[in-house]
C-alpha cells in the first residue's frame, strides 16, 4: 500500500541528513508546536554571510522531521537572504502557488493537501527565521 | 436522525470517531436552533408579543435542564461553554482565595480546568497543587485522602470524566471527603455529560460546568451550575445590560442570580438547541447506550492490545468510551493522517491536556478514538485495520 507522504520526505525521516547539536553554532532557535507538543530545536552557523553549517534537533512526527532534514539540506551554501526566501517560497508553495524549483520544495508543497498538518511540515522553516531574526544570535 | 452520519467521503461513511471533541447533532437541536433564527426577538426585555414568547422559551430551557440535572432554575447560569463556566467559576471565586491558599486539581485535567487556576493561584498568591494519578489514568485515593490531610485545599477542581483517557473520577466521593475540610468543589462535567447520568445533588459538588455540543447540541453554548449560596458568593464575571438590578451613573446594583451571571444578550437560538439536546439525551435508554458503548470500547481496547507494537493507555475500569493510544515509533499525528485517508475521523496530539502527557512520559501525545450513540463495530473494524496498515508503513 502506498504511503500518505511522497517518498522523499519518508527518506529524509528515516535517515536525517543533518541531525544532531552544533557546538559551533552561531545562531539558533527552538519552536514547539502546541498541538502536538513537537519540538524543533535549529542550529546554524554562519561565516561572512553565509551559512555555512545547518543542523537540526526535533521530537515529532514524520512531516515534523523529513521536513526539518530536507530545509537543512537546503541552506548549506545559502546566504541568510536566500534563506529567508526559501522560507516564503514553501508558504507560497503550500497556499497553492505552482513551483518546480528547488524539486525538494515542490515536493513539500505536496503536503498542501494536508492542511490539518501545515504547522507539523513548516515547523522547521519558522525556526529558520527565527534563528536569522534579532534573537536567534547565539554568539 | 443525525444528517452528518448520512454524508459518504469517497464512496462511504466517515467513521466518526471524535466525539470526546464533539458530537454530530440530530434533527430535532438542527431543527430548534432553525426555528430559533426563524424568528429573532431578544429575551428578558420587550414588552411584545415575539419578546415575551422567546423569554418564555429561553426560561424554560432553564428550567428543563434544571430539572435533568436535579436543580433549581436559579441556580443555572447559560453560559457560552465549559471553558467559560470555569472561567466563571475562576474569576467569581476570586476574593475566596488570599495568599498561602491552596487549590488542588488532579493530573489529568484539561487545560481549561488547570490554566484558569494557575492564573487565580498568581494572582493570590495562592499555591496550585496537582493530585497524582497512577498508570492507569486512576486518582489514587490514598494520595487524595493523604493531601486533604495534610495541605486543605480552599478549592478543588476536578473533571467528572477525563477526555484524554476517558477514566471516570469518584467525584461523589472526592466532593463528600473535600468539602468536610471546607474546600470547594467544582467539577469539568464537559466529557461526562453525554454518557453519565449527571444529578448534581447525588455528586454532592458545589459547582458543575459543561457544553452543550459534547452532547448533540450546539457549540457556543454550555451550562454552569452552582450551589445558590456559592452563586451569592461569586463576583460576577462580565459586567453590563440584564445582570442589573439598578444602574446610576455613580452605582449600580447588581441582580441576584442566574440574572448576575448573564450579561448581554445570550445565544438564544443556541441555548433552544441545548433545550432540544437535553430532551433528546433524556429520551434515551441510558442504560442500553451505556452497554452498546462499552461494548464498542471493549472491542476497541482488545482489537488494538492484539496489534503488536500499540499499547492501550488505561485499564478499561471505570472508563468512559475513549480509547488513547500509542503506535511504537510513530507519531500519533502519522497514524492520524493514515487513518483520515482511510475515512477514520480521531484525534491526535495531547489532547489540550499536555501536563498530563508529560506525566505519563507520553511525549507526542497519543491517538484518541472516541464513541457516541451512533457508532458501530464495523467502524471499531475499519479503526483497527487502519492502525495495522499506519504500523506497517511507519513502524
Amino acid at each position: 500500500m502506498k504511503g500518505p507522504y511522497p517518498e522523499l520526505l519518508m527518506d529524509h525521516a528515516r535517515t536525517p541528513r543533518h541531525e544532531g547539536p552544533l557546538p559551533s553554532a552561531t545562531h539558533g532557535a527552538r519552536l514547539s508546536n502546541p498541538l502536538c507538543g513537537d519540538r524543533m530545536h535549529l542550529h546554524l552557523r554562519l561565516e561572512e554571510e553565509t551559512i555555512v553549517a545547518a543542523r537540526f534537533e526535533a521530537r515529532g512526527c514524520v512531516l515534523c522531521r523529513g521536513s526539518a532534514s530536507i530545509l537543512t539540506e537546503l541552506l548549506v551554501g545559502a546566504s541568510p537572504a536566500a534563506a529567508t526566501e526559501l522560507v516564503h517560497a514553501l508558504e507560497r508553495a503550500l497556499d497553492g502557488e505552482a513551483t518546480k524549483d528547488p524539486p525538494s520544495l515542490a515536493v513539500l508543497a505536496e503536503l498542501r493537501e494536508l492542511p490539518g498538518r501545515r504547522r507539523c511540515v513548516t515547523l522547521a522553516w519558522e525556526s529558520l527565521l527565527e534563528a536569522l531574526g534579532p534573537k536567534g544570535r547565539r554568539t | 436522525m443525525f444528517p452528518a452520519l448520512q454524508e459518504f467521503v469517497n464512496e462511504r461513511a466517515l467513521a466518526y470517531l471524535d466525539n470526546a471533541s464533539t458530537t454530530q447533532k440530530p434533527q430535532p437541536v438542527i431543527d430548534a436552533i432553525v426555528r430559533g433564527y426563524s424568528r429573532s426577538a431578544n429575551v428578558h426585555r420587550g414588552v411584545y408579543a415575539w419578546s415575551a414568547a422567546a423569554t418564555m422559551a429561553h426560561e424554560g430551557v432553564r428550567a428543563r435542564v434544571a430539572a435533568w440535572l436535579g436543580a433549581q432554575p436559579n441556580e443555572l447560569i447559560f453560559t457560552a461553554g465549559t471553558t467559560d463556566g470555569l472561567n466563571l467559576a475562576c474569576h467569581g471565586l476570586r476574593n475566596l482565595v488570599r495568599t498561602g491558599d491552596r487549590i488542588l486539581i488532579s493530573a489529568l485535567e484539561h487545560h481549561a480546568n488547570l490554566v484558569p487556576w494557575q492564573w487565580l493561584c498568581g494572582e493570590r498568591g495562592a499555591e496550585l497543587r496537582v493530585l497524582p494519578i497512577d498508570g492507569a489514568g486512576r486518582v489514587r485515593r490514598a494520595a487524595f485522602e493523604s493531601e486533604l490531610r495534610h495541605h486543605p485545599p480552599r478549592i478543588l477542581a476536578i473533571s467528572h470524566m477525563s477526555n484524554a483517557l476517558g477514566s471516570i473520577l469518584p467525584v461523589a466521593w472526592m466532593a463528600e471527603r473535600a468539602r468536610s475540610v471546607g474546600a470547594k468543589v467544582i467539577v469539568d462535567g464537559a466529557q461526562a455529560v453525554a454518557h453519565l447520568p449527571v444529578d448534581v445533588g447525588a455528586l454532592g459538588c458545589d459547582a458543575y460546568a459543561f457544553s452543550a455540543h459534547k452532547m448533540f447540541g450546539p457549540d457556543g453554548v454550555g451550562v454552569f451550575w452552582a450551589r445558590s449560596e456559592l452563586l451569592d458568593e461569586m463576583q460576577p464575571f462580565r459586567r453590563g445590560g440584564d445582570m442589573i438590578e439598578s444602574v446610576s451613573f455613580q452605582d449600580t446594583v447588581v441582580a441576584p442570580a442566574p440574572a448576575k451571571f448573564e450579561a448581554g444578550t445570550p445565544p438564544i437560538a443556541g441555548i433552544l438547541g441545548l433545550g432540544a439536546a437535553v430532551d433528546f439525551v433524556d429520551g434515551l435508554d441510558r442504560e442500553g447506550i451505556a452497554e452498546h458503548e462499552s461494548r464498542l470500547l471493549e472491542r476497541t481496547r482488545s482489537g488494538l492490545e492484539r496489534i503488536p507494537g500499540v499499547r492501550v493507555i488505561g485499564d478499561g475500569e471505570d472508563q468512559g468510551p475513549v480509547v488513547s493510544f500509542i503506535v511504537d515509533g510513530v507519531h500519533p499525528h502519522d497514524v492520524g493522517t493514515v487513518l483520515d485517508r482511510e475515512g477514520v475521523a480521531v484525534r491526535a496530539g495531547h489532547h489540550c491536556a499536555e501536563p498530563l502527557m508529560d506525566a505519563l512520559k507520553l511525549e507526542g501525545g497519543t491517538v484518541r478514538a472516541s464513541f457516541a450513540l451512533y457508532n458501530r463495530l464495523e467502524e471499531v473494524e475499519r479503526l483497527l485495520g487502519a492502525v495495522e496498515r499506519a504500523r506497517s508503513l511507519f513502524a
